[in-house]
């Protein structure tokens, strides 16, 4: 049946405005349930044992005392836990390989970095778990271990994984290394290219690893029962994810698990991943009570994933005219104690924004004692873009040219081949970069010690599969379930389009997450993928639920379905049929459902295609203490292409959260590692995040090109804001001090020092 | 672990004794929470001393100012006389933490706790605050700069606890700033702190000063070469570049997560300087 | 040895409770009394996530112990809204989206509440620095800031 839909002449009703979220009061009044929220009756505390040493052979686990201590009901340590076999996924915004998940999750023969899982407990308290741990005797043959990634690149590196021989070059090597695997993208011959340039610029480049640092540490309830069913409560990006990683972890049935997701406290990337759930599972199996993990901070710096930080080489080449003739870059990225770093976006992303016929980006994921990184929004794209970005400022300085007419000369549009394959459908990026020159932030005059710099990013976005159900309440209210976790606002979105598409009020949507037995598969939140396929699932389901509506009012009215359309949320008998029938809405319908064939609903299971890639052009003006390298970001504004700002007030919140992690990533953050190889600073005290006065208010600039994809155009927006602001706040510290800074963070020590040089 | 809340410094003093090497003070447990949390500290006596009417009391007479080591840092910024007469002393105890660390951290932690990098016990030093300890054998009166010997350790004894700080009354033509110097705006640990407090004469011209540093050396500095660099000078460049040179040339830092000692040398330097030259402004204005 | 007994005042409510001396205020308000609003983000006061009011004073609860609240006044987010009545900071942080995933809310309120109950006409400066010891990773703290200050405005006109 071919829908009927006719959207009011001129402005959509819903789509555009800032209403208020349908979870918000149970956010402001603290009844929200986060993942450490949940309990359940004889619930035990679950803790996890970790590794102390960077590096280190397990020569055995001894388990008895901890296990003859009163309260404690399960010790569980590798060998507890099936044995996983290589297997490779591309799954989410990364690769995944079980294998390493698994050992990731419990170390089984080594561990690989300080805070590695070695074993867990559960018991009767948190005291006893605590005491339990202690008692859980591990011998350990510590090894040499490397932090860095230069060093692990070095042929008598120590040697993390013996079976671990390098992809992707030739010839096949014949000894483990530390180098996983290299990739390359591009097309042409750089070196032609760069023989047609009339200036070059080639830079050595270095980002350090850095943490999503979701206010919300890791938090699990797992429940299993003596017929073996299996409940989980998570906080994660993916309820599906969860249940997929530990029926493949544990070499469980899937269908015997059903996860529930909890509101989630943050994530970006991080909680795509499952590290405890598994655990809190099979400790709960042996004991078949409920069992809870909490990590704390210390245990989400130690051992969850971060970024990877990245050692890069940048050279592109330009003619005298403005135009970029050849790039060239290669990225070595640490992806932490198992391969799987984001060197496939990475190296696809570095060039993205810019046409270029002679470029090649070649990626290197090398492994170090370090845990093991995961995405981090837009993942590999920041410490790609970085030197690229940097790159063409200092490129544009050397021309003489006007640091956004250079990127308009060479920016990407509708129908140019990108750099990492395809041609670019509708996109904005042109529109980004012709509103930061029109903004009056771009003319501001600076005063002493202060500069300006400016700043592109791309985001592919996703789309994927989703599920969603729209079900008519018999009073004409609706229920709108989906199967993607809400980390930012998406319920808010997703009823907005579902509002607009039936043509009934927003207030009349509850949206609600369903939990892995409620609704069918969809897959994790990322990728900057809700809003428009969970988003499209949502428009779909309302739209079954309109043909739906539509047959009941022909029942009705006893008129063939085809003559009735459905127009802002009323049902019409089309014009033969006009004088006969009056117009129904959806609560007159609802109200009469019983009587023409039972509950209305409208229900889809899609697999979303044609993501629009997101631009984002940045302004950054800063202030520099020339006396302590200290750097204040005076004024800051994010302009973005969103296809279509459903909630225009969390698209903006999208881009200032984004733009803070940029900042954060640009100026401070960092891990600092001892001697030994262990974490100095797993805690918000000395891992530095932007706290409110460090920031200005972070103006945003949201320009539509709307994506042909979707019907209200949407694209992702969640990723695309954290690209800009490395390069943008590096290029606005040259402008105030002369200096270029290609090491980050641009801490004040070294601020301070290349002013001194 | 017990824990104890005596209402007179004699029960505290007593408390503390009994206890001996496994009491603790708790005053704001800003520092001592966390401390235990992570294995740091594991006191099985705890001694709460806010209940203690003296420690929680800012008195002012004729002499000066008698500031109860329990008094939380929300509680000192609504002091106004204390603020106006020793504004470095009370910012340099406003910069620690956050809000919600000011309501709780005290004085007396800042100093007992032991870390080289407190920020008030540059100010108090430069101010020539005096501690009053309490302990078995009595009372005893001690220059603040005496109180830490190295990182986490005091020189109070057995049984000894620090019951409140004496500060003079600022006498005309004087003031006092301290300035420290973090990668963000707030919720650091100093890097590098600097007190100076002076006094000038009606032509300018300074007539004494004590400089305090922070986090550059095991323990809080007094640094006479600093100070002696601004006596006789109108804190002129010159002047101040000296006594810049020898707060720089006092420091023995090290190298670790929040600074390098580089960094820490140079920037000791240059905060001296700038803290000099607001201590020397408020002076001035302080007629 | 023994649980401490305590008795103590809960958004204007007498409560009592049994704690050992380990546990902090924040364990005792989520694992005694089933309060759940204040958050545990990092335990060692660097985030405000499960911020409180003692005696009109805000503090980390998981920087306070349990035993300590004796006889004392406690505020947290659960006593905000007054009946139906959200609070105008609470009303506001809706309007202006200043929350994503929301898990650091409760604290922010917490906390600017403190701040309008002492200056109800702060300047943007004095909003940042009052809540530079609330993280918030999501939102950057603009619409945070703008909410607080809208919500001032409003509750001025109002009295």
């Amino acid at each position: 049946m071919d829908t009927k839909v006719k959207q009011s002449q001129g402005k959509l009703k819903w789509v555009g405005t800032r209403q208020v979220r349908p979870d918000g009061v149970d956010k402001v009044t603290g009844r929200a349930r986060f993942g450490a929220d949940y309990s359940l009756p004889g619930m035990l505390v679950g803790k996890v044992l970790r590794s102390p040493h960077a590096h280190a052979r397990i020569i055995s686990i001894d388990k008895s005392k901890a296990e003859a201590l009163d309260g404690v009901k399960a010790v569980v340590s590798g060998e507890d836990f099936p044995d996983i076999a290589k297997e490779e996924a591309f799954i989410g915004e990364g690769p995944i390989n079980f294998r390493y998940m698994a050992h990731n999750m419990m170390a089984r023969d080594k561990a690989l970095y300080d805070g590695h899982a070695v074993a867990a407990v559960a018991a009767t308290s948190e005291e006893i778990a605590q005491k339990a741990l202690a008692l859980i005797d591990v011998q350990y043959e510590v090894l040499p271990h490397v932090i860095d990634v230069r060093d692990a690149m070095k042929p008598d590196a120590p040697i993390l994984h013996d079976d671990l021989f390098t992809e992707g070059v030739t010839p096949e090597p014949t000894r483990a290394s530390n180098i996983a695997k290299q990739v390359e993208f591009g097309r042409g011959d750089p070196d032609a290219g760069f023989a047609k340039a009339d200036v070059i610029v080639e830079r050595d480049y270095s980002t350090q690893p850095v943490h999503q640092a979701y206010i919300e540490p890791h938090a699990t309830l797992a429940s299993v029962d003596e017929e073996g069913k299996c409940q989980v409560w998570a906080s994660s990006q993916g309820h599906f994810m969860v249940r997929a990683y530990c029926a493949k972890l544990l070499g469980l049935d899937l269908a015997n698990i059903k996860v529930t997701p909890t509101e989630i406290g943050g994530g970006f990337g991080g909680k795509t991943l499952v590290y405890i759930e598994p655990v809190a599972l099979l400790l709960s199996r042996r004991c078949s009570r409920p069992v809870k993990i909490v990590m704390d901070r210390e245990e989400v710096f130690r051992s969850t994933g971060p970024a990877p930080g990245s050692h890069s080489t940048v050279k592109i080449g330009a003619t005298k005219d403005g135009k970029i003739v050849a790039g060239y870059a290669e990225m070595r990225l640490q992806a932490g104690a198992y391969p799987g770093s984001q060197i496939g976006p990475a190296g696809m992303t570095a060039f993205a924004p810019y046409e270029i016929e002679d470029v090649k980006a070649v990626g290197i994921d090398v492994v170090v004692n370090r845990p093991k990184v995961a995405a981090y929004r837009a993942p590999g794209a920041p410490l790609a873009e970085f030197p690229v970005e940097s790159a063409i400022d200092e490129l544009a300085d050397k021309l003489g040219m006007d640091p956004i007419e250079f990127r308009l000369k060479n920016a990407v549009k509708e129908g140019t081949q990108s750099c990492y394959g395809p041609v670019f459908q509708k996109i904005g990026f042109i529109e980004t970069l012709e509103a930061v020159k029109n903004h009056d932030h771009y003319q501001t005059k600076l005063g002493p010690n202060q500069g300006r710099g400016v700043a592109s990013g791309f985001w592919f976005n996703i789309g994927g599969e989703s599920t969603a159900t729209v079900n008519v309440n018999e009073d004409g209210s609706v229920v709108l379930i989906v199967g993607s976790p809400d980390i930012g606002g998406s319920r808010a979105s997703l009823a907005l389009m579902c509002a607009e598409t039936l043509g009934i009020d927003y207030k009349q949507v509850r949206p609600l997450i369903g939990d892995t037995d409620a609704i069918g598969y969809t897959f994790l939140t990322g990728g900057s993928r809700v809003t428009f396929a969970t988003g499209l699932a949502a428009i779909e389901a309302a739209k079954n639920c309109i043909d739906d509506l539509r047959k009941r009012a022909a029942i009705l009215w006893d008129i063939d379905v085809s003559n009735v359309e459905w127009r802002d949320g009323v049902a019409h008998p089309v014009d033969a049929y006009s004088d006969e029938h009056e117009p129904m809405t959806l609560k007159q319908l609802a109200a009469q459902s019983a009587k023409t064939g039972g509950p209305i609903t409208g229900h889809i299971a899609l697999n979303a295609e044609g993501a629009g890639p997101g631009f984002g052009s940045h302004v950054c003006d800063v202030e520099v203490d020339p006396e302590t390298g200290r750097v204040e970001i005076l004024r800051y504004t994010a302009v973005q292409d969103a296809g279509r700002a459903i909630h225009p007030s969390y698209v903006e919140g999208q881009i200032q959260g984004g733009v803070a992690q940029g900042i954060g990533w640009a100026l401070n953050e960092e891990y600092i590692y001892n001697a030994e190889g262990r974490l100095d600073n797993p805690g918000f005290l000395d891992y530095r995040v932007p706290v409110c006065s460090d920031l200005p208010m972070i103006d945003t600039v949201i320009v539509e090109v709307e994506n042909p994809n979707h019907p209200y155009g949407v694209r992702g927006v969640g990723e695309v804001p954290i690209v800009p602001p490395l390069a943008a706040v590096a290029n606005a510290i040259e402008a105030a001090t002369g200096k270029r800074l290609a090491d980050l963070p641009m801490s004040p020590p070294k601020v301070l020092a290349a002013i001194d040089e | 672990m017990n824990y104890q809340s005596p209402e007179t410094v004699d029960d505290a003093v007593a408390a503390l004794s009994a206890a001996g090497a496994a009491g603790r003070v708790l005053a704001g447990g800003t520092d001592l929470l966390v401390q235990m949390r992570s294995g740091r500290r594991s006191p099985e006596h705890i001694v709460d001393v806010k209940n203690i009417p003296e420690m929680r009391s800012v008195t002012m007479t004729a002499d000066g100012f008698r500031i109860g080591a329990a008094v939380a840092g929300a509680e000192l910024g609504e002091q106004a006389q204390v603020i106006a007469e020793w504004p470095g002393v009370v910012e340099a105890f406003e910069l620690i933490g956050s809000t919600q660390i000011q309501g709780r951290a005290t004085l007396g932690g800042n100093l007992c706790n032991g870390s080289p990098a407190a920020d008030s016990v540059p100010a108090m030093i430069a101010a020539g605050t005096i501690a009053v300890i309490a302990g078995p054998g009595g009372r005893r009166e001690v220059p603040v700069e005496e109180i830490m010997t190295a990182p986490g350790q005091t020189s109070l004894g057995d049984g000894e606890l620090v019951v409140e700080f004496m500060l003079p009354r600022r006498a005309p033509l004087s003031g006092d700033a301290y300035l420290r110097f973090i990668p963000r705006t707030e919720m650091d640990i100093a890097v590098v702190g600097a007190g100076v407090n002076l006094t000038v004469d009606s032509a300018g011209v300074c007539q004494s000063a004590r400089v305090g540093l922070g986090a550059v050396a095991p323990t809080p500095l007094l640094v006479a070469d600093a100070a002696a660099a601004l006596v006789g000078s109108t804190l002129d460049d010159d002047a101040l570049n000296k006594a810049a040179a020898a707060a720089s040339a006092a420091c023995n830092p090290i190298n670790d997560k929040r600074g390098t000692v580089e960094y820490r040398v140079k920037v000791a330097g240059v905060l001296t300087r700038r803290a000099a030259k607001i201590a020397y402004d408020r002076a001035r204005a302080h007629a | 040895m023994s649980k401490h007994h305590i008795s103590t005042s809960i958004n204007g409510e007498s409560r009592e409770f049994l704690c050992e001396t380990r546990q902090t205020l924040l364990d005792v308000l989520r694992d005694e009394l089933g309060m759940i609003g204040s958050k545990e983000g990092c335990s060692s006061g660097d985030c405000g996530a499960c911020s409180v009011e003692v005696d009109g004073r805000l503090v980390c609860s998981c920087l306070v112990l349990g035993v300590e609240v004796d006889g004392k006044e406690i505020s947290t987010i659960e006593g905000m809204a007054d009946g139906e009545n959200l609070h105008p900071l609470q009303t506001k942080f809706l309007e202006h989206a200043a929350l994503q995933c929301g898990v650091c809310t409760p604290g922010f309120l917490v906390a600017a509440k403190s701040l309008l109950d002492r200056n109800p006409n702060p300047t943007e400066t004095e909003v940042r620095y009052w809540l530079a010891g609330n993280l918030c990773r999501c939102t950057g703290y603009d619409k945070i800031v703008r909410a607080v200050m809208d919500a001032a405005d409003e509750m001025r006109s109002a009295s």
